[in-house]
């Protein structure tokens, strides 16, 4: 077995499988294409042999390919389907990408190999009405069983006023509900056992503790739970589908809602993307102002998630406490953004406005402020002996486990792997930046609550160094495709007008190419992967999101456990729905 | 007569006003300690929350679900309030206010109308038909069952000490000493077993909302669950008299009048139990169990032992 040096593992697996042929990209990850028959070999060897090995089914999606007006130089298809592979070792992706014609459009499973592959593909499915061939449970998963039609392919209406007039009749209602009811032997659950007949206990979508609207139904022996299957898309709104009808520029407000508790967090991979395909560079103070915005908010959520998880587990007082601290990021934000959970406001090529006066004394302020108030929360929650005796050793999984899950941010870090995008492929300027990466050892619910509560601290590091370097220049780039462009050079020559004209009526047209842009986001590796046709709206918009993975790992961790401790991993797992179903 | 009947209206009008003005003590307190403000619009101080939440809850819908065993799902609130409010007839206010010595076994009643109020909750639930309210009911049963033993058992040194279970005779037995000096251990026990007994968080786990969104009470709206809002309440504040009379002297106290003691007293520890709710984290069950047979019993019966030797020793 020779090892594949990073450059020429696309070159290796050429040689090897005789897939092919490359694709060049603007991310500059290598981009394979390879025939549904050697996808198998490859992602096997990728997995295990390959060194160094990428264990970790990064994301798989889909891209419906009938509509290109620019297509790229790979083999004729109706359908794409790309699966990114994540090697840990180097923090680096590759992107195998598969050609389908057909209908339907079929390729194999690899829900043997990883077992993450599950809920992708069935998301594929649901989306694209790609069929894997060999897959357990081929069902959908964010749409209702009983939907028609697959709404991310280009023949599919993306506006209601395109559709015909929605109606529910009795009927029609009785018959959706009944597809809603769960019937254990669909998954494989005995309604009894030897002993005991099983209850089997629905879980939401509405429930105090499951964050949103999820649903887990459980299959239970008394309160130990036997088997569980976590049922998600009650929060879908077709995040991807609104990507392809707004303007690169009027797609960012609809970033913050994916991850709601993110807020700018998920501006950053999106304007990272698109800058990537536009070739744009952000001047230094745009890139740290949108380091202290991005840390202020990790601060907000995992403050969120702190209270809530200590909630979780009983503790009533600690979440007021926290949202209490909250308000005061609000503050900032808000004076800084002029909104609070929501602000949208990086933009292609910088950020909306340049920082308020006054901004650092009240940053200043808020890093000095929050500091002890940590000190008394440890107290409060981590060093309670109740909440140890609660999350200790509960929902633990190690590293290998989270990996092959695609387990990413604090609850990845939580099994001991110092693993953080921040520091392992910096971006925005974060290897300029003093800080260190928490880790837990033993991967359980304590661990992850500790390892964000140690964020928090790590946080409040950068945006004290944030403020204390913040560069002086212009908050957003001067290349033409910046939107909305500088408008001070507007009256000065007709070219910038010209810009300033197009990219605020129309929106910029971004090259044809592609790209995905990773953070380090508050739940996860948060990863945006934009299609371009050359146009003024983006072809394909994929959102990986670090909670989708996380959720689909549930099973696993609550297995033999009791049902309380099912609350305390789904408070630990630190997910929103939002998140989850886009 | 009508010096008897004053005082079992009056204790009964008090005792239930006491606890529906407790839902707004608790929720001021709580808003206190969490750094807010708690409800504070009707009325003054927002006392008047009270009277509003009332006319809400009798004004709401007598349902009872189709699926419910409807006798069953009636008869359950009536019986914590019942249970609760009769245990109350013992508890003595001070030398003239009191309904009921109960024929000098006061003690022995009291445990036992505590123990009456768990088929309240045991029934709400298995009458409800609903899983979560089940799962509620069979935790409230093994809660019940286990912490119902050293209930008792922690009095012993109290009642052995007193050479009494007259609870009047206990109270004047503290005439020297509060009973809480020498039988710490026993009080330690009794209060926890007591929060289990009215399940308030820590021991909430049958209502648990986090876990079982209500619990036992899962199904119940309108004024039937307010029944079993305000016999919680009751509860609190029977286990808080207990506690008062039991351990600390009851109505006894320098300078202030005996009514005054026994409201300081018992007021006292109705705080300290909303206190516990707002500080800790709740366990889980099985560790509950563990907790309660491997350290409490054991704790409840070297108390009583001890006790029982010092007591023939000397």
């Amino acid at each position: 077995m020779e090892p594949l040096a990073k450059a020429d593992i696309t070159g290796g697996l050429q040689s090897r499988f005789g897939a092919g042929p490359r694709q060049a990209t603007r991310d500059g990850t290598p981009t394979l294409w390879v025939a549904p028959a050697l996808l198998h070999d490859v992602l096997r060897y990728l997995k295990d042999e390959a060194d160094p090995a990428y264990p970790m089914l990064f994301d798989l999606t889909a891209i419906d390919e009938r509509m290109r007006r620019h297509p790229d130089d790979g083999p004729q298809r109706d359908f794409s389907v790309v699966y990114h592979l994540m090697c840990l070792h180097a923090a680096e992706q590759i992107r195998l990408k598969v050609p389908l014609t057909g209908d339907p459009p079929s390729l194999p499973t690899v829900t043997d190999i990883w077992a993450a592959a599950n809920w992708y593909e069935r998301e594929a499915w649901d989306m694209f009405g790609i069929v894997f061939a060999g897959h357990p449970h081929p069902w959908r998963i964010l749409l209702p069983p009983t939907w028609e039609g697959h709404p991310l392919r280009k023949d599919y209406p993306a506006r209601a006023t395109e559709m015909g007039t929605f109606s529910l009749p009795e009927g029609k209602q009785a018959a959706e509900q009944e597809a809603l009811r769960f019937r254990p032997e669909d998954w494989g659950m005995a309604r009894q056992s030897e002993s005991a007949e099983f209850m089997f206990l629905n879980l939401g979508p509405n429930h105090p503790s499951v964050h949103g609207v999820f649903r887990v139904v459980l299959q239970l022996e008394g309160e130990t739970i036997v088997d569980a299957v976590p049922d998600i898309g009650y929060h879908h709104r077709g995040a991807e589908k609104m990507g392809e009808r707004q303007s690169w520029h009027t797609y960012i407000p609809y970033t913050d809602r994916v991850d709601y508790l993110g807020g700018v967090n998920n501006n950053l991979p999106y304007v990272l993307a698109v800058e990537n395909l536009a070739g744009i560079t952000v001047p230094p103070r745009a890139q740290v102002i949108r380091v202290m915005l991005v840390e202020l908010f990790r601060i907000a959520s995992h403050l969120v998630f702190y209270g809530t998880m200590a909630q979780d587990v009983g503790a009533l007082s600690p979440v007021f406490y926290m949202f209490t601290d909250r308000e005061r990021v609000f503050e900032i934000i808000e004076a800084i953004c002029g909104a609070r959970m929501h602000p949208g406001w990086f933009r292609i090529g910088g950020v909306a406005q340049d920082l308020p006066d006054g901004w650092d004394a009240m940053v200043r302020a808020f890093v000095e402020y929050l500091p002890p108030r940590l000190d008394e929360y440890e107290d409060l929650v981590l060093n309670n002996r109740l909440f140890k005796m609660r999350t200790q050793g509960v929902g633990a999984y190690d590293i290998d486990t989270a990996v092959a899950w695609g387990v990413t941010g604090p609850n990845l870090r939580a099994c001991g792997l110092e693993w953080d995008l921040r520091k392992k492929r910096p971006y925005s300027g974060y290897d300029s930046f003093d800080f260190d990466i928490p880790t837990g050892s033993r991967g359980d619910c304590y661990d992850r609550t500790a390892v964000r509560a140690e964020e928090i601290r790590q946080s409040l590091r950068i945006v004290a160094q944030c403020l204390a370097g913040m560069p002086a220049g212009p908050y957003k780039s001067e290349h033409p495709l910046t939107t909305p462009p500088d408008k001070a050079r507007t009256m000065h020559d007709i070219e910038t007008l010209i810009d300033h004209f197009l990219n605020v009526s129309w929106g910029p047209v971004i090259p044809p190419g592609e790209a995905l842009a990773c953070v380090e986001a508050t739940k996860g590796l948060n990863g945006y992967y934009l299609t371009s046709d050359g146009g003024t709206i983006s072809y394909r918009t994929r959102i990986r999101t670090p909670s989708f993975p996380h959720l689909q790992m549930i099973p696993q961790m609550c297995r033999g456990h009791l049902l309380p401790d099912l609350i305390a991993i789904l408070g630990s797992i630190d997910f929103v729905m939002a998140d989850v179903d886009r | 007569m009508m010096a008897g009947l004053a005082n079992v209206f009056g204790i009964l009008l008090v005792l239930v006003i006491t606890a529906a003005l407790l839902t707004w003590v608790e929720r001021r307190l709580l808003g206190l300690w969490q750094d807010r403000l708690g409800p504070n619009r009707v009325g003054p101080a927002g006392l008047l929350q009270v009277v509003a939440d009332m006319i809400k809850i009798l004004f709401k819908e007598d349902w009872v679900p189709p699926f419910a065993d409807r006798i069953g799902f009636i008869l359950a609130p009536a019986i914590v309030m019942a249970a609760l409010l009769l245990g109350f007839a013992a508890i003595p206010v001070t030398p003239g206010i009191g309904v009921w010595p109960v024929d000098g076994v006061g003690l022995l009643f009291i445990l036992a109308m505590i123990s009456l109020s768990v088929y309240s909750t045991v029934l709400g639930g298995w009458a409800s038909n609903n899983k979560y309210a089940i799962l509620g009911s069979l935790r409230a049963v093994a809660q019940m069952l286990s912490y119902e033993v050293f209930l008792g058992l922690s009095l012993l040194g109290v009642v052995l000490q007193a050479r009494s279970f007259d609870l009047r005779q206990i109270v004047a037995a503290q005439a020297g000493m509060w009973f809480v000096v020498p039988q710490f251990l026993g009080f330690l026990v009794f209060m926890t077993a007591g929060i289990a007994a009215i399940h308030r968080l820590p021991f909430d786990l049958p209502e648990a909302e986090s876990e079982l969104t209500a619990g036992f009470h899962t199904e119940y709206s309108g004024m039937k669950f307010g029944i079993f809002f305000i016999g919680e309440y009751v509860g609190i504040v029977l286990v808080s008299a207990m506690l008062a009379t039991l351990f600390f002297g009851g109505w006894l106290g320098p300078v202030l009048p005996p009514l005054l003691w026994f409201l300081i007293k018992t007021g006292a520890f109705v705080a300290f139990f909303i206190l516990l709710r707002a500080a800790l984290p709740r366990p889980r069950y099985d560790q509950l169990m563990a907790f309660g047979w491997k350290l409490l019993l054991p704790l409840a019966l070297l108390n009583l032992m001890v006790t029982a030797a010092v007591l023939l020793a000397f």
